[in-house]
């Protein structure tokens, strides 16, 4: 069968994987931003958790995405939220290392600027630090999200559908045109989402910044 | 009036930045931390805003235990130049300079007139640099916003760490004239460090020179060059830069004229423009004035302090500033 009959008859169910990956994606990234965003601010100014927490979680960076998935299922069961969490320890990384290199990154001769005036602490971190930490924020955010985009096709292994559902029953049914059904729309998904964040990450970067 | 009584500073790790001392910085003026890198001058500046806290002693300012004020409220009323500039980066100069304002609640149209005000003052055509920003701006000119930024809430103290330190010799001597000028009118009670001695001797009213944490000699910059406290002293003033004062302390005050005022208070003593530079000091000192009236020629009267007396022994030849 040809690829663009496969597309047609198969229509609903990639629309359907289509969703349930953009939406364990999106999820994963939200949920993951709200967890690391919070904790690297909080590490940058109690430097000394930083080093202990992210190094626990590049830790969970290292372990193989299948095998993650497998120690999960013994524990959470077969389902999205498995998936999900999977997806939400990697999304970590980025986000978290990020933060922190952004915020610690920023001079020191501003900040002393910031509290020899009269700032709190609080005016410091909303008007200084991460206004010009947030190129770097948006930059982790946008490899986490691409890395879950990749990562959420093995969700299909823990019954929590995607576009790896289409792409593991066109291998098992050596139907090609089926594989690449799915695996095309992975691809552009991780590419399209890569251009919209990095334009975003453009437009985030204060302005004299950019000269 | 702000004052150390026995400060002690001691970091973590056991470095002993200022060691017991005691201090005044008289109100309304402009005084000279100067000695050489490592002293402790950015430590003893800090001390002032609470940047660094002592671990010994107390400091007053108008008579008042800076450890029982508020350190966010007490920093919002001093102006501080930090050392590295410090400008932020993403915001535009307006936004810099009115920062402080900001923070202090003060009217919008209020800010927008006293930051106009501070530019023109500074050299700094508003409509040219008000919307840039800092990385769109020369060195110098982010040092004159740096001046402007502490300058704007209207605060009666001004810590100055090394403002021109990273200028070329026009810029720099052009900003100290134009800080002289301008303390002329503002009247703050101003900290300036600096290791530059000349620039020392030309702005400063007093002068404070340190060496490992402690305070070796505080003078007048005439007293200073004319009367070095110890050897140490005397040689970061360089033993050149006092022979030089010798003699051309003995040269007619008449060959200076250029760079005594014209305008000046009445009712103060004259002196006739052949005396010499050094009897000049003396009567200015008698005399307990601010001012000398030096006649030249028949019916030109020139005005100088001690400052201006000061640059005439200083000067080399007619018109080169040592
Ligand atoms: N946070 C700190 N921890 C430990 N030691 C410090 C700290 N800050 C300063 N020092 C030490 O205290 C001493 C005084 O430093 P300070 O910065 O006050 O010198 P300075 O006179 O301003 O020098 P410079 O002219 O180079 O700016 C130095 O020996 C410095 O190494
Ligand atoms: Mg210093």
């Amino acid at each position: 069968m040809n690829f663009f009959d496969t597309l047609v008859s198969r229509q609903d169910m990639i629309q359907t994987a289509f969703l349930e990956h953009i939406y364990l994606s999106f999820i994963a990234v939200a949920i993951g931003i709200a967890i690391a965003l919070p904790t690297g601010i909080l590490i940058a100014r109690y430097r000394r958790f930083a080093e202990p927490i992210i190094a626990v979680t590049a830790i969970f960076q290292t372990i193989p995405s299948l095998a993650l998935f497998g120690f999960l299922v013994p524990l959470l069961g077969i389902g999205s939220p498995t998936a999900l969490i999977a997806l939400i320890i990697y999304a970590l990384l980025p986000i978290l290392r990020n933060t922190y290199t952004g915020i610690t990154g920023v001079d020191g001769s501003v900040i002393e600027a910031g509290r020899g005036m009269g700032m709190t602490r609080t005016q410091i971190l909303r008007q200084i630090e991460l206004p010009l930490a947030l190129p770097f924020i948006m930059a982790g955010i946008r490899t986490a999200t691409v890395l879950t985009v990749g990562i959420a096709t093995l969700a299909t292994f823990v019954g929590a559908g995607g576009l790896g559902d289409i792409i593991y029953r066109g291998l098992q049914s050596y139907n090609n045109s089926l594989v690449l059904a799915g695996a095309l729309p992975v691809a552009l998904l991780a590419i399209g989402f890569d251009l919209i964040l990095k334009w975003i990450e453009k437009r985030t970067t204060p302005k004299g910044l950019k000269l | 009036m702000i004052r150390f009584e026995g400060v002690t500073k001691q970091f973590p790790d056991g470095t002993e930045a200022l060691k017991k001392v005691s201090l005044t910085f008289p109100s309304h003026q402009l005084t000279a931390i100067i000695g050489p890198s490592g002293c402790g001058k950015t430590t003893l500046m800090k001390m002032v805003n609470k940047l660094e806290k002592p671990t010994q002693g107390e400091i007053y300012i108008d008579e008042k235990p800076i450890t029982d004020l508020e350190e966010v409220e007490l920093r919002r009323k001093i102006g501080y130049v930090i050392q590295r500039i410090g400008l932020f980066p993403h915001m535009t100069i307006k936004e810099n300079a009115s920062l402080v304002p900001k923070l202090l609640g003060w009217p919008k149209e209020k800010i927008a007139s006293r930051i106009q005000e501070l530019m023109e003052l500074t050299g700094l055509d508003p409509d040219t640099y008000l919307e840039r920003y800092p990385l769109e701006l020369s060195g110098g000119q982010q040092q004159r916003v740096g001046v402007v930024r502490a300058l704007a809430g209207d605060p009666n103290i001004i810590l100055m760490d090394e403002p021109f330190s990273a200028l070329d010799p026009i810029s720099r001597e052009q900003l100290q004239d134009e800080l002289r000028n301008l303390q002329q009118t503002i009247q703050k009670t101003i900290v300036f460090v600096t290791h530059d001695m000349d620039e020392a001797l030309k702005i400063a009213d007093t002068i404070i020179v340190m060496r490992k944490g402690q305070v070796e000699q505080v003078g007048s910059p005439a007293e200073i060059l004319g009367n070095p406290a110890n050897d140490f002293v005397r040689n970061f003033i360089g033993v050149e830069r006092i022979q030089r004062q010798r003699p051309f302390g003995d040269k007619n005050l008449s060959e200076f004229v250029s760079l005594f005022k014209e305008d000046g208070p009445d009712d103060i003593q004259e002196v006739s423009g052949t005396i010499s530079v050094k009897e000049a000091f003396e009567v200015l000192e008698k005399s307990g004035q601010s001012h000398l009236a030096i006649r030249v020629g028949h019916n030109r009267r020139v005005y100088a302090s001690e400052r201006e007396l000061l640059k005439a022994a200083l000067l080399k030849e007619e018109g080169e500033l040592v």
